[in-house]
């Protein structure tokens, strides 16, 4: 297997120095925020939880799906997929410690990560996936070793099937970090862990075809015509998978009563979420990839990478209407009154993202490019030219 | 290893001894102490409540969250990000019209739904009932705010200052009614309480929920009162009359 930049190294440096500059200003970027607070974003006592979230959460639940290459090689035998397991195990790797990195600086108190990592409050989600992360680091740097030496070459099945178990158990504590908050209308529902899991399963193999395009620049081969075809009839199978749940977490929340408010506000009239969802996700994040996916006259290496980057945009939009339009819902804390204060009861919560946010959230995108280039500039995860693979 | 010579046996007897001396009184201490006593620890024997009568407060009357804000050296609120432990809310009847005035502050659950989602274990809660959060370990990821059902706590936006001794408070952390708790430990009430009786409205009564001849365990039997959201079965320490 060939390394990245192996015939034209000199190219290596000004995509370093890009990621770094990006890097850079988010690192600014949080300094800014630690220095001032976070008054200096437009998150609030309502939305607690802005845009640097939305980029954390892509990242953490896109790294877990774009170890689904490996894992297909390795859990279910396919041959075809085996050759690009490393790079799909190194991007899983970068991406979650972009979307940690992110989560981290956005602290209120970011130096005390410390303290996070020595008191554990068991019962608290959050906490589960602490250890779900330190795990999924572990699990997926160990198949990346057993995968690229050829000592190990019988570990990577039992390894990866280990990795696979973790992701799953992983995206599902991800998914239960609003699962479990009973008191929203949003996100108390059962339905999000394996919502959750679909998602990630689309939106990491979406994140897989972009890099591994992104890395021809560096070398990499183009994927194996049929072999690209698997992949782009998997990604339309995953985006229909994570619709259908979409389809079942509203429609349960629309047979209770007590949810049609909300629902009525994501779907309807709360701008500007019913736009990002019904634009967003329903059709740049799942119309067009399926009709990419599916229809014959899409076929094309082309039309497959438009499907990537529509999932990618939908995943964006879908976790803005999540994350910001559940908490911009007003809580109903006296159900059967109208209510005001000075604090926002009963008002729909205001959000304006400011440029901080944005900055810092780009900065995990260019963290877990940073790191998918080092890596495939190190180990040699780029799969040999001959195409072999796909056959 | 050699084994101990006799002396040097003795010597560690003796310091053992010693050492178990020194530390049985405190043991003992924290046995039997009362938790009433200075530095005590808080007795789950009681179950600090708080009433809010509805029909009692008055619309436009804000005694108890300028009280609140004092007592903590809480600055004015004047932005939205601006941290209110206690704050006024006004209530309409959707059927009847009825208009009706309210404060909502941390309502001290008995399952508080911050306590379980805490990854460090920050906000807790103390065998009196009383819900707070230890500003060394919170670490502000506002997880709490995103799990409260009566959007009780407040995050910290900007540097503080004219901090009180009895509040410390900081830049970056989440924090809500503590019932004052320093008034509690030294026999008073909590400042809201006082300052609506002061007002003359009496819509607030502290007390213990354990002790069947407390105040405000005699007005909760006597009249009708509910908890918020009771639905969601967290049990909380404040109940409310007249909504």
């Amino acid at each position: 297997m060939p390394r990245a930049f192996e015939d034209r190294p000199a190219a290596l440096w000004p995509v370093l120095a890009a990621g770094a500059i990006v890097l850079a200003a988010a690192l600014g970027a949080a300094h800014y925020m630690e220095i001032h607070g976070h008054v200096v974003t437009g998150m609030g006592h309502e939305v607690v939880w802005g845009l640097p979230h939305v980029f954390a959460i892509f990242l953490i639940v896109a790294a877990s799906g774009a170890l689904n290459v490996a894992s297909v090689g390795s859990v279910f035998g396919e041959k075809a997929y085996k050759p690009h397991a490393p790079l799909s195990a190194l991007l899983a790797v970068a991406m979650l410690a972009g979307g940690l990195m992110v989560l981290v600086l956005d602290l209120g108190r970011p130096e005390r990560l410390v303290v996070a990592a020595t008191h554990y409050n068991f019962r608290s989600v959050f906490a589960w996936n602490m250890i779900l992360y330190n795990g999924f680091f572990a699990l997926v740097a160990a198949y990346l070793w057993v995968s690229l030496e050829r000592r190990f070459a019988g570990w990577t099945g039992p390894v990866g099937t280990a990795a696979f178990a973790w992701r799953i158990v992983l995206t599902t504590g991800t998914g239960s970090i609003f699962g479990f908050l009973v008191a929203r209308p949003g996100y108390a529902s059962g339905v999000i862990a394996p919502l959750f899991i679909a998602l990630s399963l689309a939106w990491g193999l979406a994140a897989f075809l972009l890099a591994q395009a992104a890395l021809g620049f560096a070398g990499a081969a183009p994927l194996p015509e049929a072999f690209r075809l698997r992949l782009r009839r998997l990604l339309g199978v995953f985006v229909a998978a994570a619709a259908w749940l979409m389809a079942i977490y509203h429609a349960t929340n629309l047979y209770w009563a007590k949810q049609s408010a909300f629902e009525r506000f994501i779907l309807v009239d709360g701008a500007p979420y019913p736009f990002l969802f019904w634009a967003g996700f329903g059709i740049v994040g799942t119309g067009i990839p399926l009709l990419l996916a599916f229809h014959p006259r899409f076929a094309g290496p082309r039309s497959t990478l438009v499907a990537a980057g529509a999932v990618v945009a939908g995943a964006f939009a879908q976790l803005y209407v999540f994350i910001v339009g559940g908490q911009a819902f007003p809580l109903e804390i006296f159900p059967g009154y109208a209510v005001s204060s000075a604090f926002g009861d009963g008002a729909v919560a205001a959000y304006a993202p400011s440029l901080p946010e944005f900055l810092l959230g780009l900065g995990g995108l260019a963290l877990a490019a940073l790191l998918a280039v080092v890596g495939a500039r190190a180990f040699d995860v780029l799969p040999a030219a001959t195409g072999a693979a796909g056959d | 290893m050699s084994a101990p010579s006799p002396g040097r046996r003795g010597f560690l007897g003796a310091a053992a001894g010693l050492a178990g001396a020194a530390i049985a009184p405190g043991v003992f201490l924290t046995e039997y102490a009362v938790a009433k006593a200075p530095g005590a620890p808080a007795s789950k024997a009681v179950r600090w409540g708080l009433l809010v009568d509805a029909t009692r407060c008055a619309s436009g009357c804000d005694a108890c969250v300028k009280a609140c804000n004092t007592e903590h050296g809480l600055p004015e609120p004047k932005r939205p990000t601006d941290v209110q432990w206690i704050r006024k809310v006004e209530l309409k009847d959707l059927r009847t019209g009825a208009a009706l005035s309210a404060p909502v502050m941390c309502q001290h659950c008995a399952e508080p739904p911050c306590v379980d989602v805490c990854p460090t274990g920050a906000s807790f809660k103390r065998a009196d009932g009383i819900v707070m959060v230890d500003r060394h370990t919170c670490i502000g990821c506002r997880y709490c705010m995103m799990a409260c059902p009566y959007k009780a706590r407040s995050f910290v936006h900007e540097p503080v200052t004219g901090q009180k001794t009895d509040t410390p408070r900081g830049k970056g952390c989440v924090e809500s009614c503590n019932l004052c708790v320093h008034r509690v430990d030294a026999g008073g009430t909590p400042a809201c309480v006082e300052s609506c009786a002061s007002a003359g409205h009496h819509a607030l009564v502290f007390g213990d929920l354990n002790d069947p001849d407390s105040e405000i365990s005699k007005r909760i039997r006597a009249v009708a009162t509910t908890q918020l959201r009771a639905d969601l079965r967290t049990d909380n320490g404040v109940r409310y009359r007249g909504i």
